[in-house]
């Protein structure tokens, strides 16, 4: 069972600081007005439909895409200028896991800017990385093809290698989509360790009750900041309703919300494209 | 065989088999057909891996619009024509950049467009004529010493390229998106490597010609995919995979007498043919070994279910 971590602000300048962002991709503006603040011990799930700006928020936070207006600040400086460190984990999807690599290889990638003018890795970064990998207990695995790996490794593996960059902060996008429920408990269970262990830790997620409401603290976006604060704050069917512009009953279980994602039958009138819904008949939805 | 034959007599069927190497402009052809196939060996695992097979055809008929345009200007070739290619392939990055078209598109457009820009100067100026059927398949027997310097050159550099900034390279080679996300100048590596692709393909020109040089950049580095997981064994399983190729086309291509372009890329794909097979018998082998591994550990089941081990093992398809 996951369950949400007490976390404490650490007094000082918070480590990102977005003021009055827009921001998108070719004069499409995705992201509109945003401002938001993370201190560093935070852990905080970025919510909302496709296209709302999830992924455009953590391409903000690194410094990936065009801002309009407004800035992004990580640990005091412009994402666009001075790169501070941040480590990223990209959707497992995007791998190419046909790709001639080893986990090793994959790991020591985090490092391939910190010698950049040294061809090979340094024999303290290769010490670095086991150390990484036996940390999150893939060591055994190093020499293996990615494509080899479990779900869960696989994962495991990616993070190893945004951390052995020591990063002040660990973006994830979609850290738990595409995997089964185990991996997916696995996988949060150790990043709220690694955020115990004081990493300021960004992802997003499609997964309200699964993940999202595990978190300390939700963002939720629909081209701007709609809501902000615990899950308890946050998931409401009022926050819902404006995010995914679906109607979800909100219920609490030990103190904790949990949502009823789709309470109607398919078919009836509760669905928020209601299309082909006919009263009085209930559609068995193959 | 004749084994009653004196020692240090040589049969006459060994001299066939050296006749070859008695001709310098053997020599230097398989010279030069050793370095172009290691070099496009090499640099084709890139190719191949950013699934971009189709870019070394493209580039090399974009060449020869660079080398006709050279010559009419009575420019140098080498680099004339390496220029010409690299402005080429930043081109087409350039125009997958900007609007919403696909990779395979711009080098279909921009690279047909170069090559027409060659014909419609060879068609001006016939001087060119004799030479155009040399840069299309590739003429060994005019490989001059100076072309040998050049490929050299080429090789060198390469190699140094893709020795010092291999960590960069294999990056943005595997996940240029992220690579740029962990600080990694992308746009510097992919230009560099547009670079290093034309003057591999000038250089390579002479020996392969534009009809055959993409076999060159394909076969080899897909043979040695399939023999090895490991980056860095595939890049040099691959250059010497193209190495030899291009020494043992030159070689057959003296006995049956046809071009040497197309010998060493028949020869390439021969090896191609072995290498899947022995890879499918390999994993039908591998297969069986595991059904037997799945029912041995059944009759002694392991103690507890926890533990590394114990994770499934994706499957999903190659």
């Amino acid at each position: 069972m996951l369950h949400p971590m007490p976390h404490e602000h650490h007094a000082g300048t918070p480590l990102v600081e977005i003021n009055r962002l827009s921001c998108g991709y070719e004069k499409q503006r995705v992201l509109q007005g945003v401002n938001l603040q993370i201190m560093r011990g935070d852990f905080v799930g970025l919510l909302g439909p496709s296209g709302s700006g999830k992924t455009t928020l953590l391409r903000a936070l690194l410094g990936a895409v065009d801002v309009y207006e407004g800035e992004v600040l990580v640990a005091g400086v412009r994402a666009s200028e001075g790169r501070p460190r941040i480590g990223y984990v990209p959707q497992l999807e995007t791998i190419d896991w046909n790709f001639p690599v080893t986990v090793r290889e994959v790991v020591m990638m985090g490092r391939t800017m910190e010698n950049r003018f040294f061809p090979w890795f340094r024999k303290e970064e290769k010490e670095l990385a086991d150390r990484m990998m036996g940390q999150l207990g893939i060591l055994h695995l190093a020499g293996r093809h990615i494509r080899e790996l479990s779900g869960g490794q696989q994962q495991r593996a990616f993070l190893a290698r945004a951390l052995v960059s020591s990063p002040s902060l660990l973006l994830l996008d979609e850290p738990t989509s595409g995997v089964d429920v185990k991996t997916r408990d696995d996988v949060m269970h150790l990043l709220h360790d690694l955020n115990h262990e004081g990493v300021t830790i960004v992802i997003t997620t499609h997964e309200i009750n699964a993940v999202a409401v595990h978190l300390p603290r939700l963002v939720c976006l629909s081209g701007r900041v709609l809501a902000e604060g615990t899950p308890y704050e946050v998931i409401t069917t009022d926050v819902l309703r404006q995010t995914y512009g679906a109607e979800m009953p909100v219920i609490h279980y030990e103190g904790m919300p949990i949502v009823a994602e789709s309470p109607h039958r398919y078919g009836r009138n509760g669905g928020a494209n209601g299309d082909g819904a006919t009263p009085g008949h209930t559609h068995a939805h193959v | 065989m004749a084994t009653e034959q004196h020692l240090g007599t040589p049969t006459p069927m060994f001299d066939v088999i050296f006749e070859p190497f008695g001709y310098p402009f053997i020599i230097r052809g398989m010279i030069a057909a050793i370095l172009a196939g290691a070099l496009c060996g090499g640099i084709g695992v890139y190719v191949v891996l950013k699934r971009m097979a189709y870019i070394g055809h493209g580039l090399a008929h974009a060449v020869l619009g660079g080398a006709v345009v050279s010559f009419v200007m009575s420019f140098n070739f080498l680099i004339g024509s390496t220029v010409w290619g690299f402005l080429c392939a930043q081109l087409i990055t350039l125009t997958t950049k900007k609007r919403k078209i696909a990779y395979d598109a711009a080098i279909g457009v921009i690279t047909t467009a170069s090559f027409a820009i060659g014909i419609v100067l060879i068609s001006r100026y016939k001087s060119f004529t004799r030479d155009f059927e040399t840069a299309l398949f590739g003429n060994i027997a005019a490989v001059a010493p100076g072309d040998l310097v050049a490929l050299a050159a080429v090789t060198v550099a390469t190699a140094l390229v893709l020795f010092v900034a291999y960590k960069h390279f294999l990056f943005t080679t595997f996940d240029g998106d992220v690579a740029q996300f962990y600080g990694v100048p992308t746009g510097w590596v992919e230009a560099a490597f547009s670079l290093v692709l034309a003057g591999t393909i000038v250089v390579s020109l002479q020996v392969l010609g534009v009809l055959l040089i993409a076999g060159a950049t394909v076969i080899p580095p897909v043979s040695a995919r399939m023999l090895t997981d490991s980056f860095p064994r595939m890049l040099l399983l691959s250059a010497g995979i193209g190495a030899f190729c291009g020494f043992f086309g030159i070689y057959l291509s003296y006995f049956v007498d046809v071009s040497s372009g197309a010998t060493i890329v028949l020869v390439e794909a021969a090896v191609f043919a072995l290498v899947m097979a022995y890879s499918n018998i390999r994993s039908r082998l591998l297969a069986v070994r595991r059904r037997e591994d799945v029912v041995a550990p059944a009759a002694a089941p392991a103690e507890t279910g926890i533990g590394p081990s114990a994770e499934p093992v994706k499957t999903e398809g190659d």
